[in-house]
């Protein structure tokens, strides 16, 4: 079967004609349900828009309750209201176009220069909405119509063909000539753009208007005003023609202070000329003539002549939320009611909604203003049926209802004649219903409210935020074949497993099709029933679906054929996804095996722990079961757990060896160490090992027997691929070339030079840097050379080595390891704080005796507070120094933290010498009470003590002072952490938005929806950061030494 | 050797290169080049002394190329001619001269064949969705970062806003960063020598009256009048001529007096308000130093150069001053940049900016997924930050629009304007329900189904 898909999905706004042409009902009645429980005819939940009860049948279209998707009505409005969505929009419409010819007020010129930009923007696919902005702000400074006019039909024939510009020109031309006048080049009639004709006479001598006006007039059919004024002057000079008997140009004369005009049909025109520092303003007029040049503008458009008169704009004032008024020339403002709106819109010439960025086969501007209101279908906005059985209607439908309500009652005082403050008042009810029925969360409308006095939910916000339809129900959907529970760890599974209880297992299934082949399986699988590795569901070859029970099962067993499809339980070995929430990155969800197991929690191997950054105090995770063949394949091929080891964020392991594991190897490789045979199965147990090798030698027992012994780095190195090369420095590594010293390499005193030659661990520790997650280098390589099921092999063999190596020697930290000599104790107390503490009194005195230094940039306080931050700073780091001498390496809390099992040097410094500065906002703590931090202190105390340095280990207990500090310090964390989360969840979220859909093209640059380049080459050298090693794409000294033969000098 | 000459590095390279000269230069502050021999046996060359004129004759001294060896040159367009990224090709060419004694041009052939390979397995692959990946690997470890953290490089130093504030507002691409500052490399005679460093700091810092106890101002309202004088100490530390100050008094268009060493000031018209803003206006004069630049400290970097951080940023001006070498000179303000470098030095320090916010709070992110959050924001050649009014703001698809804010607003203008959503993205056709066109989504079979191929 071949899927069709969406192209794509249109928008626009639904004119009157479409809401009453897809309407199944017009909705009269305000009513829901009638006294007998049914609904009630021409009322809101009207069984021809669909049913929402079962058992009866949808009047439209005869579907029951789950069939019927559910059918418009409409409303008929008494009176236009305003759509709020639109208010603004209209206003500026408003403000744009003319009031009486309804064309936007551009000049030709802007105009073709905006249609040419928005045609642009629209080939790139972009917005349009910052050119728009632009013409609504140009458009709406003009003042004057330029095209406004009276527009009429003139027969072509009527027009007589002598009408063709040139003609006139030529005609004109010749017989002023005649006449002795002498015409100057310029005198020209041009044709412009859209079909324009200027006359444009310059410097026609003489008073030639009298002879001008018997040319129009006698030979060409224009009528001469009655009585336009010509002033003698030649710079004055005017000329008025009309055509056909209308008036079609009106004369302004430049030196007066109005200009007055009288048409032949009796009408007069007069207005007054505005006079702007000396020079004539012409009020825009296209047709008005400066002193230097006279332009005569007619403009034919096919057979129709407009004649411009030049409208007078009106100020537009908008009151929020949907009056408008118009302003006339003596400031008095009149409202627009929404008849008149609807009016101006529909003025509105549709060449013209192009220049706005509109289109007027989607969207008529009067749509804007409604006029019907479409009600949707009751599908839309089902009733509840609460338990006493009394029904609770939705929001939408409360609203609806007050809309009809008002409707009707607009209707029936306007045909009763009432007044028409009344019918105002009404009007303006209906709108704020309308109003609140789009949106109801409008600035300065108080929302309409439920019975309870909770606000309504309407339509906006229905749509809208993160439970609204769009990120709630759209983006985001609730799935079947879906768990969730706690997990807890199983060290003993496979990384790539999860462990399942069986009652998930049983409740959850994969739906399998019957064949000759797996007939016999599935018979069996049907004959447990409801057992776990039973099924659910049979459907029949005739697509029934029958549910498996006790008593119907073995009967199902016997007859399960090819053709039926069985919902069979989940059973080991079946592919399903794992997540664990925030889903910050891929790796938080995976494909794992299912193990089924009893218990009620999810399994999953501690490994696994750091991609979806999961541990075992309480969290939980989901599970998706997967229902497809091709979802089932995408899940073994991308999802696998083994296939995402690598992380694409910085190419390197994401998953290896966690806490006790990295312990456990630690310990086992450290040193050299002697194993016998037994010792050694023991430490293999579990680890996919088959072959001990030969022991590295024997020693003599107390039996005197040769016993054979394998070392610790044999043991390690039977997990190691035969040929694997590496070598690096370990956590342990002191880092001697940064301090100046020669790296002693295989000689290291900490072991941290790890060396493997062939397989074998030479030399060397393995510690966090090897297995650990995040670095884990061993892990790197051989996921790059030996691939996905090889690391994790490793993964998993080196968790159990090191788990059974921490068997075996045992490991724990209690609180005695955090006991130090007194000694140590003394030295710390003595040699550190108390030498930190001198240090800041003596710069407290330095700086009250004004002795003090400032530091560069910085004054006096800061200094001071700087230095001191500094040597308390210090003080701490030494007494960890000196603490971490006496606890000695072999202290478990310093083992962890050196091997990168858990912990710092910092924690364990914290815990047993000193917990230093506390601080807000990186600053000590000084704020409190006035002048000091607590009443324990004097004034302007500035001493350690005083501002917070905690001098006390968490292991000798806090003073009461110095625990109240830590606590200010400890809120300052605690406040951090919970805005960050908000935050960085937020800003994930909207990288995600603007990146999601770029994607790499086969020429390998990477593009976007509109296929728009952003670049050229991905990531500027076309590597996946995964297929890297920690962004290395090319080993080139290995390819060196395998090829040619010879090491590269590092 | 040493090569004391203000060479061409490029041309001498080139030059080594073409006489298979198996040397390596290494580039010294004062443009002094250090040739090191890799090739054993001529450590005698190494002591010889080098005229700047003479670097020609040496280097063809040196060229003498023993038999049976690949040489350099030839090795260096193999290398060119093949298909793999500058990086790498750079990498090679200077491991292969490093052993190039047992080179020969069959296994350099095989070298370079492995190479290549290597790297052709390594690319990403088509209809990989990577803007996903790199939002990811950006927004991921956003939970791990630090809120609120001043870095300070030393005591005394310039405190930068860091962490995660520090990516949402590169990312937002606002138009000033909260924490502006710069990073002003010196030129040569000014990096190596404190006093002359610091003198320059002197020289950028903004100096306004009233900080920096440059001089002291008193108001008295008896005689309606500002008494003015200086701090002499400071003004010598700050290199600062009296007479600047008084011909900057003299521009003011006031009464000025001087008695005894002290600047007597009226206001033109006899009023308070007059006084206090006459007081307000010599107090904020700015004396020397640059406007914005509120301090400059002078660091020594690990290289022993001495260079200059300053709080506050004013690139356009520091570019100009002289000894400030304008070609390492950087501010963290990317929009200044984009307005004074261009796009292509924005789009870099964005890259720059953010691989070194997410290196100092110890999370590695590959280069790779900065670069193409850089790339979105830049392409359209300016600086367009990620969100509403940026990217996401801009996209073609209504749907992934009002999916992501303002929703009401961008149905209603989709609606007007006639708006098609072509389903193109990933929000969109989970909103219709359909396979995403990304990845494997992108992928279809053309295949016939059984009823077709038995016709």
């Amino acid at each position: 079967m071949r899927t069709k898909r969406i192209q794509g999905l249109k928008f626009g706004l639904l004119s009157p004609k479409e809401i009453r042409k897809m309407s199944a009902a017009k909705v009269i009645t305000a009513d829901t349900y009638g006294e007998d429980g049914f609904p009630i005819e021409l009322g809101l939940v009207n069984q021809r828009l669909g049913v929402i009860d079962p058992g009866l049948r949808c009047k439209t279209c005869g579907g029951r309750m789950g069939e019927c998707p559910g059918h418009f009505g409409h409303i008929e409005l008494a009176a236009p209201v305003m759509h709020i969505g639109y208010v603004k929009l209209i206003y500026k419409m408003l403000s744009a176009t003319c009031r009486k010819c309804g064309k936007v007020l551009l000049e030709e010129e802007d105009r073709q220069h905006f249609l040419y930009e928005i045609g642009q923007q629209r080939e790139r696919q972009a917005d349009v909405g910052e050119v728009v902005k632009l013409i609504f702000k140009e458009a709406a400074k003009k003042d004057v119509c330029m095209h406004c006019g009276e527009s009429f039909s003139v027969d072509a024939e009527d027009l007589s063909e002598s009408l063709k510009n040139e003609e006139i020109s030529n005609e004109l031309k010749k017989r002023l000539e005649e006449q002795g006048y002498s015409l100057t080049k310029t005198a020209h009639i041009k044709r412009s753009l859209d079909d324009k004709c200027i006359f444009d006479w310059r410097e026609v001598p003489g008073n030639d208007s009298e002879l001008l006006r018997s040319y129009l007039i006698d030979d060409f059919g224009f009528t001469w005003v009655k009585n336009a004024e010509f002033s003698k002057t030649q710079k004055d000079k005017r000329l008025t023609f009309s055509v056909d008997k209308h008036v079609v140009e009106i004369t302004l004369s430049a030196k007066r202070d109005k200009i007055s005009i009288e048409f032949e049909d009796g009408r007069t025109y007069e207005q007054p000329v505005k006079k702007t520092a000396g020079k004539l303003n012409v009020h825009n007029y296209k047709w008005t003539i400066t002193d230097e040049e006279k332009i005569y503008l007619l403009r034919r458009k096919g057979l129709e002549l407009t004649v411009y008169c030049g409208e007078r704009k009106r100020q537009i004032k908008y009151d929020k939320p949907t009056t408008y008024k118009e302003i006339d020339e003596d400031g008095k403002e009149r409202r627009l009611m929404p008849t008149d709106v609807r009016e101006r819109l529909e003025r509105i010439p549709d060449e013209d909604l192009a220049i706005l960025g509109m289109d007027a086969k989607s969207a008529r501007p009067e749509w804007m203003v409604l006029t019907v209101l479409p009600v949707p279908p009751v599908t839309a906005r089902p009733s509840i049926t609460l338990e006493s059985g009394q029904r609770s209607e939705d929001d939408v439908t409360h609203k609806l209802v007050d809309i009809i309500r008002i409707n009707q009652r607009f209707m029936e005082n306007r045909d009763a004649g009432a007044p028409q403050l009344i019918i105002e008042d009404l009007w303006e009810l209906l709108q704020y219903h309308i109003s609140t029925y789009f949106d109801n969360d409008i600035a300065g409308v108080p929302p309409a409210r439920h019975r309870s006095g909770r606000p309504l939910k309407t339509m906006a916000q229905r749509l809208k935020g993160k439970e609204g339809r769009f990120r709630g129900s759209l983006s985001g959907k609730r799935v079947n074949f879906s768990a969730r529970t706690v997990i807890s760890p199983d060290p003993d599974i496979d990384i790539g497993e999860v462990g399942v209880p069986e009652e998930i297992a049983k409740e959850l299934t994969i739906t399998v099709n019957v064949t000759e082949r797996n007939l016999k399986l599935l018979s069996e699988t049907m004959g447990r029933g409801g057992k776990h590795p039973g099924a659910n569901y049979v459907r029949r070859a005739d697509g029934k679906k029958v549910k498996v029970t006790d008593i119907n099962y073995e009967a199902l067993s016997e007859e399960l054929g090819v053709g039926w499809k069985v919902e069979r339980h989940l059973v080991d070995g079946d592919i399903v996804l794992f997540n664990r929430q925030p889903s910050l990155h891929r790796l938080s969800i995976m494909a794992h095996y299912v193990r089924v197991m009893p218990g009620k929690t999810f399994r999953l191997n501690p490994s696994v722990c750091p991609p979806y950054n999961a541990d075992y105090d309480g969290d939980e995770m989901n599970m998706h079961v997967l229902q497809t063949e091709e979802a089932r394949a995408e899940a073994k091929i991308l999802m696998a757990v083994q296939r995402n080891i690598i992380s694409p964020r910085f190419g390197r392991p994401i998953i290896g060896g966690i806490h006790d594991h990295i312990t456990g190897i630690f310990l086992l490789t450290r040193g050299v160490k002697k194993f016998e045979k037994e010792a050694v199965l023991d430490l293999l147990d579990n680890v996919d090992i088959d072959d001990l090798g030969e022991p590295a030698g024997t020693f003599i027992s107390s039996t005197y027997e040769k016993v054979p012994y394998w070392t610790n780095k044999q043991i390690y190195s039977m997990i190691l691929p035969d040929d694997l090369n590496l070598n690096f420095r370990g956590k342990v590594c002191e880092k001697c070339i940064e301090k100046g010293l020669t790296c002693e390499k295989e000689n290291c005193p900490h072991e941290a030079y790890v060396l493997i030659r062939n397989g074998k661990l030479i030399s060397g520790v393995i510690d966090e840097a090897a297995v650990g997650s995040f670095k884990g280098l061993i892990i790197d390589r051989i996921f790059r050379h030996y691939g996905e099921v090889a690391s994790k092999e490793f993964i998993n063999n080196t968790s159990r080595l090191a788990i059974n190596a921490i068997l075996r020697s045992g490991f724990s930290f209690g609180i005695s390891d955090e006991d130090i000599p007194l000694e140590g104790k003394d030295q710390i107390r003595e040699d550190a704080v108390h030498e930190a503490e001198k240090k800041v009194d003596a710069l407290i005195m330095a700086y009250e005796a004004e002795e003090l230094e400032a530091l560069p940039g910085r004054t006096l306080e800061e200094s001071l507070e700087l230095l001191i931050m500094q040597s308390l700073g210090s003080a701490r780091d030494d007494a960890g120094d000196i603490a971490e001498r006496y606890l000695g390496i072999e202290n478990p809390g310093v083992l962890m933290a050196k091997s990168g099992a858990r912990g710092s040097l910092l924690n364990l410094t914290q815990m047993t010498a000193c917990v230093g500065q506390q601080s807000v906002r990186g600053e000590r703590i000084s704020r409190g009470y006035q002048k000091r931090t607590l009443p324990h202190f004097k004034p302007d105390d500035r001493s350690a003590d005083a501002r917070g340095f905690v001098r006390a280990s968490f292991k000798d207990g806090l003073s009461p002072t110095e625990y109240f500090f830590h606590a200010v310090g400890g809120r300052e964390a605690l406040v951090d952490t919970a805005v960050r989360t908000s935050q960085s969840g937020y800003f994930q979220r909207r990288l995600i938005n603007a990146l999601q859909d770029l994607e790499v093209k086969y020429d390998g640059t990477v593009r976007e929806t509109r296929d728009t380049v952003v670049q050229f080459k991905y990531g500027e050298d076309g590597v996946d950061p995964s297929k890297s090693e920690g962004g290395k794409v090319v080993d080139i000294d290995k390819i060196i030494r395998a090829e040619v033969g010879v090491e590269v000098s590092t | 050797m040493v090569i004391s000459a203000a060479a061409d590095k490029e041309k001498i390279e080139k030059d080594l290169v073409s006489l298979d000269i198996n040397a390596e230069i290494v580039e010294q502050m004062c443009g002094d080049f250090v040739l090191a021999d890799l090739d054993v046996g001529r450590d005698d060359l190494l002591d010889m002394r080098v005229e700047k004129t003479r670097i020609d004759d040496i280097l063809k001294m040196l060229g003498r190329v023993e038999e049976g060896e690949i040489k350099l040159c030839d090795i260096e367009s193999k290398v060119n001619e093949s298909q793999i990224p500058v990086k790498i090709k750079n990498e090679l060419k200077q491991k292969l001269r490093s052993v190039r004694a047992q080179l020969n041009a069959d296994n350099v052939a095989a070298v370079l064949k492995r190479v290549e390979g290597e790297y052709e397995e390594a690319k990403v692959e088509p209809r990989e969705a990577v803007g996903i990946v790199a939002a990811q690997s950006i927004g991921e470890p956003g939970t791990q970062m630090t809120l609120r953290t001043f870095h300070y490089a030393g005591v005394g130093a310039i405190y930068i806003t860091l962490g995660l504030p520090r990516i949402i507002e590169l990312v937002d691409a606002r138009k000033k960063p909260s924490t502006p500052a710069m990073q002003v490399k010196l030129e040569e005679e000014y990096a190596f020598d404190r006093n002359m460093a610091e003198a320059l700091a002197m020289e950028i810092e903004e100096t306004h009256i009233r900080d920096k106890h440059v001089g002291k101002i008193e108001t008295s309202t008896e005689d309606m009048c500002v008494w003015f004088s200086l701090n002499t100490r400071e003004l010598k530390k700050r290199h600062i001529e009296k007479e600047e100050i008084e011909e900057k008094l003299k521009g003011m268009d006031v009464d000025l007096e001087v008695v005894a060493n002290k600047y007597k000031l009226h206001p033109k018209i006899k009023s308070y308000h007059e006084l206090l803003k006459l007081e307000g206006k010599v107090a904020n004069m700015l004396v020397k130093g640059i406007e914005g630049v509120k301090r400059a400290v002078v660091r020594k970097t690990p290289e022993g150069e001495y260079m200059l951080y300053t709080e506050g940023s004013a690139l356009k001006k520091v570019l100009k001053v002289e000894g400030v070498d304008y070609r390492r000179t950087t501010t963290n303000n990317i929009n200044e940049i984009a307005d004074v470098l261009g796009i292509e030095a924005a789009r870099h320090a964005i890259i720059e900016e953010m691989l070194n916010t997410l290196d100092e709070q110890g999370l590695g992110v590959d280069a790779r997924h900065v670069t193409l959050i850089a790339d979105a924001m830049t392409m359209a050649g300016d600086v367009k930050p990620i969100g509403r009014h940026g990217l996401a703001g801009k996209k073609a698809s209504v749907l992934s629009r009002a999916a992501f804010e303002v929703t009401m607003d961008t149905l209603l203008d989709a609606a007007i304007h006639g708006e098609t959503d072509r389903l193109k993205g990933v929000t969109e056709n989970v909103i219709v329900g359909q396979p995403i066109k990304l990845g494997t989504g992108s992928v279809e079979l053309v295949a016939k189904s059984q009823g077709e191929m038995t016709k």
